[in-house]
């Protein structure tokens, strides 16, 4: 059997004396789109801030290529080929659009060196590329929080929630971006419309109260109506 | 009010607003990127003082020209200054940053224990640094005598000012200070141990403020309780300035000190003493995160 790129064993994570994380596993193979599907406060944010270590895991494993990493801290978890993409986007406000993408660099020439990737999925980030981060709108900031995640030499992007509170228009030409970039790079979703993220997903997962419920292909779930009405509170 | 009077506040104003504001940007970056905020921050300004005064005395007889023995008595001062900032970081604040209350006590106590430490070794008298050669005379500036070495102040404080800008808009350290101030958790995520970038701002900021010790001792005299006043207007400047914002330290030290001068000249200095507090009570009123000041993120 071929070592998912990423996978967690019986995940269990606390915030404060709250159990968010009550059991998560599941797995991502190289290449696929994997979703993370769930309601509101399922643990799916969670599960990305504890594959990172910005919310470490008191139990379980989480594997990168079949090694454990959950006692390592952020930045050699980021170190290891893994970008993150967090549900505000977090561009930095005071750094210009240039400065967030060199922010990302881990070895010198890096930008350079994916500059045909990052402004092919995002044109418009070379037009804006001296404007500071603060004076882009919702949109062009989500486009720069990923393609600062492309920056370095990763082989994994973990996107939370990427269309949240962005105007029609911006999400489909967003998952299409995404659709095209995950042609270059794993990704791990997290996406509460089912609609969208069947248009990009291969596999999923369901959470429900800090619990993995579900896991599947998307063709599959789209089409199993009582799962999704059971576990995702709609048709 | 005649021109050669306005001239003249001004430059006393702006005299003491570089030394308030050396002490205060380490103070606020040191807060910004890393949420400790230093106590020991006004003893730091002290030691800076202190081994400034001791490196002179101890050169006296072997260099005669003092104005190489000023140079490196600041120079001492604020390599001081720097290793105790790392050495406080490092070994205190370290195992802490997840403690804020702890932070907060082992500053306290080590504004005591340094204090306490420097009068065991120098004594509480007061002693005076000299003023270098080149530096003791003064200047006419519109038929108005100035005393050279303020104006040595203000070049001091803009000389400063444009190397921390350099340092903060034009290098990869200054990148990653800026946008820790911002968001630390988010520099860590995209790959930046930013626990290593710590230990050098708490050092650059205590050496900013040994700096400060060191170039005001022949302005202001040394004693050991001499960086507690210094640290409570700091403070006051740095909210004014915004919380991690080197140029709002700037800004809010040169706005709190001309308003203190011309408060002082105008109506009394009672009034003028007032002009800190209530200057930073407006600011808060208007603007809660000080005038340059950003909302902070995740930790």
């Amino acid at each position: 059997m071929v070592t998912p790129l990423l996978a967690l064993e019986d995940v269990h994570t606390f915030i404060g004396q709250f159990h968010i994380l009550e059991g998560v596993s599941l797995t991502v193979p190289e290449g696929q789109v994997t979703v993370l599907l769930g309601r509101n406060g399922a643990g799916k944010t969670t599960t990305l801030r504890s594959i990172m270590g910005l919310s470490p895991a008191r139990h379980g494993r989480i594997l990168w290529q079949g090694q454990p990493i959950q006692a390592l801290p952020a930045h050699a978890i980021a170190r290891l080929g893994i970008g993150y993409v967090p549900e505000d986007r977090i561009v930095f406000g005071d750094l210009t659009v240039e400065e967030n993408l060199r922010l990302a660099e881990r070895a010198k020439g890096d930008l350079a060196r994916h500059a045909d990737l990052i402004f092919g999925l995002f044109p418009d980030l070379k037009r804006l590329i001296h404007l500071r981060g603060a004076q882009l709108s919702g949109g062009q900031q989500q486009m720069l929080a990923i393609a600062r995640a492309l920056v370095p030499d990763n082989r994994l992007l973990l996107i939370d929630e990427p269309t949240k509170g962005l105007a029609p228009v911006l999400v489909e030409s967003l998952m299409a971006t995404i659709r095209r970039l995950s042609e270059h790079i794993t990704v791990l979703l997290v996406e509460q419309n089912l609609l969208l993220a069947a248009e990009v997903g291969d596999t999923c997962f369901i959470l429900e109260q800090g619990h993995t419920v579900y896991s599947g292909h998307m063709a599959e779930l789209v089409n199993d109506k009582a799962t999704v009405l059971r576990y995702l509170g709609a048709g | 009010m005649t021109l050669d009077t306005l001239i003249s506040i001004i430059l006393q104003g702006l005299t003491l607003g570089m030394l308030y504001f050396l002490t205060a940007s380490g103070l606020s970056l040191i807060f910004g990127l890393m949420d400790v905020l230093n106590f020991a921050h006004g003893s730091i300004f002290m030691i800076g003082a202190y081994v400034a005064w001791v490196t002179t005395e101890a050169l006296a007889g072997s260099l005669p020209n003092s104005d190489a023995r000023f140079a490196l008595a600041l120079l001492a001062g604020t390599l001081a200054g720097a290793g105790l900032g790392a050495l406080i970081e490092w070994a205190g604040i370290r195992p802490l940053y997840k403690r804020p209350i702890f932070q907060v006590l082992l500053t306290l106590g080590l504004v005591f224990v340094i204090n306490e430490t420097v009068k065991l070794l120098w004594k509480a008298d007061i002693h005076s640094l000299a003023r270098p050669a080149s530096l003791a005379g003064v200047l006419m500036i519109l038929d108005r005598p100035f005393p050279t070495y303020r104006l040595f102040l203000i070049g001091l404080g803009l000389v400063v000012l444009a190397a921390m800008s350099v340092l903060l808009r034009r290098t990869r350290l200054g990148m990653i200070i800026r946008a820790g101030v911002e968001n630390g958790e988010m520099v860590q995520a995209l790959g930046i141990d930013v626990r290593r970038v710590f230990t050098l701002v708490f050092a650059l900021g205590s050496a900013l403020a040994a700096l400060g010790g060191a170039a005001a001792a022949p302005f202001i005299g040394l004693v050991p309780t001499m960086g507690m006043d210094y640290q409570l207007s700091a403070f006051a400047v740095v909210v004014i300035g915004g919380m991690g914002s080197f140029a709002g330290s700037a800004v809010g030290a040169v706005l709190v000190w001309l308003g203190r001068a011309f408060a002082d000249y105008q109506l009394s200095p009672l009034v003028a003493r007032a002009t800190v507090v209530g200057l930073m009570a407006l600011v808060l009123l208007v603007k809660p995160t000080g005038l340059f000041g950003v909302k902070k993120g995740g930790h």
